[in-house]
């Protein structure tokens, strides 16, 4: 219950006087952390406007002099991926192609889950709910060859479909224990009065609790969706040739290169991958962080 | 289960179908999907199986083989050595972070944007930002000596010795930020009574911070303890794009280890044990931390 709680913003310490060395300190220490965290991003922008023969000069920190945004062209539309040169646009694509209904179908099955598990109780469920948490941390490679093998019988593997699908397994655990913790944290009175009204479980579940869990879906969104986005082990097994996502896609444009690597297009395509998830943590803010809280129990 | 009575017996059978029904994907997913590919697992670590997997039962020759192995034991040594730094600096840092941002600072929400930003980016992309820095001839290195230390050397990424330090290195900026927003949301958690008490007893800020709000954010740290302990053991991407596990194999790990031995090296009954080996060190350290977390819920249900 405790993981779906909204962090608290508020600062609650005492307020105290302005100019101590203390202060000092404490404004130091801050800005020199903030220089470590923004120093990669400072160099992946600069490193992408720069032409290449500015960036053999190594002096990384340094302002581009011609700024010039050809690299970003060719990161986008004619960087090699291995053997073909069409940019990171087809892994954009593919990520898309790939996210959309994976967050959709996971988050829907951990709604459901959620849902029958917190009002309808089965004997049998909550045994397979413990079984499905510790799944959560179990690393992937654990499953992965006879899960290759099963999508390889039903004739799915290298597939839309199989990353989807595994996807939707893999974000199973944390789904329904996010969903299931929200509606434990509703009032029962709720559901007890619907079915008293005669409403089934289907009807309550797509009338009552779906547009009660708006909060809910916004955090499992965003953490589904940059999740799956900078998901790279298992879109590289399951997702086939065709299907390649954006992170895979970016790191065999960076390392199956030959000959010269081209920095400034290596940091514009890394920009370019980051870009959807920084997007959505940027303008999601404190959900991001309630979506983090919420994920802490999985690995 | 009286006050789930439903309205009529016929009603009642519907709706027990109803759910089984929705439960289903979970339970096809928890027998097939979890525990069936754990035990596809262990039998298979138990074969000789090669490019594909055979019923050959040779028992624990595949463990044994796995623990004769040079480059197993390398791996393991180098998650250790990346569990031990990423976890410590990514404690120590958030730690800090968190405590000093929860002193009323100006542009709280700044400092705290930029401090999580990276978590929101993939392993593969902070791989290779830090390994475009950490490049010696052209990145940070070079940069340095080109300010007038001609001698400065940060070669870390393709140093056999020092290669793990560069990928806990990257590792860390990735993920100190996530400690932050655990602890300051602990922090905050913390009652404001405690710290009035201890300004009239006079007593040393970090003298509560130790002895008091160390203890009672503890929960939070150990969960983030065990988060980033999880992420040591599954640590891939990172290690991929940053270095390949190279120079050599100075950088393999053991997810590495598996995903060569399966898909490359086409030693699935050896990839199998390690993968079992994995999965058991996964367990020893994740169960004492859910035993300990029941057994609080517990308690904290007594009380109300």
């Amino acid at each position: 219950m405790t993981t779906a709680n909204p962090v608290k913003v508020r600062n609650q310490r005492p307020a105290q006087s302005w100019f101590t060395p203390a202060r000092v300190g404490i404004y130091a220490f801050l800005l020199m952390s903030a220089v470590f965290f923004l120093l990669p991003l400072y160099v992946m922008v600069v490193t992408s406007l720069k032409p290449m023969d500015e960036i053999r000069l190594g002096q990384i920190f340094a302002l581009p002099s011609k700024p010039t945004l050809e690299a970003w062209g060719i990161a986008w539309s004619s960087a090699c991926t291995g053997l073909e040169c069409t940019g990171i646009q087809v892994g954009f694509w593919n990520s898309l192609k790939i996210v959309i209904p994976s967050a959709i179908l996971s988050i829907f099955v951990g709604a459901l889950n959620g849902y029958a598990l917190a009002y309808w109780r089965r004997p049998w469920a909550g045994v397979f709910f413990g079984i499905l948490l510790l799944g959560a941390f179990i690393p992937y490679q654990v499953h992965m060859y006879p899960l290759v093998r099963g999508l390889s019988m039903m004739g799915l593997f290298s597939t839309l479909p199989a990353i989807v699908l595994v996807h939707t397994i893999f974000g199973m655990p944390v789904m329904t224990l996010l969903f299931r913790n929200y509606y434990a944290s509703l009032p029962e009175e709720l559901v007890k009065a619907a079915r008293i009204d005669g409403g089934g479980f289907w009807r309550i579940f797509f009338q009552l609790m779906i547009p009660m869990s708006t909060p809910i879906i916004i955090v499992a969104v965003i953490m589904q969706v940059t999740g799956i986005w900078n998901d790279f082990l298992l879109g590289l097994v399951f997702a086939g040739r065709e299907n390649l996502p954006m992170t895979v896609q970016l790191n065999n444009i960076i390392n199956t290169t030959t000959g010269e690597r081209l920095y400034n297009v290596n940091m514009a395509a890394t920009i370019l991958t980051s870009s959807v998830p920084l997007f959505i943590y940027l303008i999601s803010g404190r959900w991001f962080v309630r979506g983090i809280a919420a994920g802490a129990v999985k690995g | 289960m009286a006050t789930h009575s439903p309205p009529s017996p016929r009603r009642g059978k519907r709706q027990n179908w109803a759910v089984n029904f929705a439960l289903m994907p979970m339970a096809v997913t928890v027998l097939l999907c979890y525990l069936g590919t754990v035990l596809w697992s262990i039998v298979v670590s138990m074969t000789s199986s090669k490019t594909f997997p055979n019923t050959n039962f040779v028992g624990l020759t595949q463990y044994e083989k796995l623990f004769t192995t040079d480059r197993w034991w390398l791996s393991l040594h180098n998650m250790a050595l990346f569990g031990v730094i990423f976890v410590v600096a990514c404690l120590v840092l958030g730690f800090f972070l968190a405590v000093f941002i929860d002193q009323k600072v100006r542009g709280e929400g700044i400092f705290r944007t930029i401090f999580l930003y990276p978590y929101a980016m993939s392993f593969v992309a902070t791989g290779l930002v830090w390994q475009w820095m950490l490049n010696p001839g052209l990145g940070l290195q070079e940069a340095v000596r080109q300010l007038g230390f001609p001698n400065f050397e940060f070669d870390w990424i393709i140093s056999q010795d020092k290669v793990m330090y560069a990928i806990a290195l990257a590792a860390v900026w990735q993920s100190a930020g996530l400690v932050m927003a655990l602890l300051l949301a602990g922090l905050r958690g913390v009652d404001e009574e405690i710290w009035k008490a201890a300004r009239i007893d006079g007593i040393p800020v970090w003298r509560v911070y130790m002895s008091i709000v160390v203890p009672m954010i503890a929960p939070s740290i150990a969960t983030a303890t065990v988060l980033l302990s999880l992420g040591v053991i599954k640590v891939f991407d990172v290690v991929v794009s940053m270095t390949g596990g190279g120079p050599g194999i100075a950088s393999e790990v053991p997810a590495k280890f598996i995903m060569d031995y399966l898909f490359n090296r086409a030693n699935i009954g050896l990839a199998s044990a390690a993968s079992v080996v994995l999965l058991l060190t996964v367990l020893a350290l994740l169960l004492p931390w859910l035993y300990a977390k029941n057994r609080m819920e517990k308690n904290n249900s007594k009380g109300h």
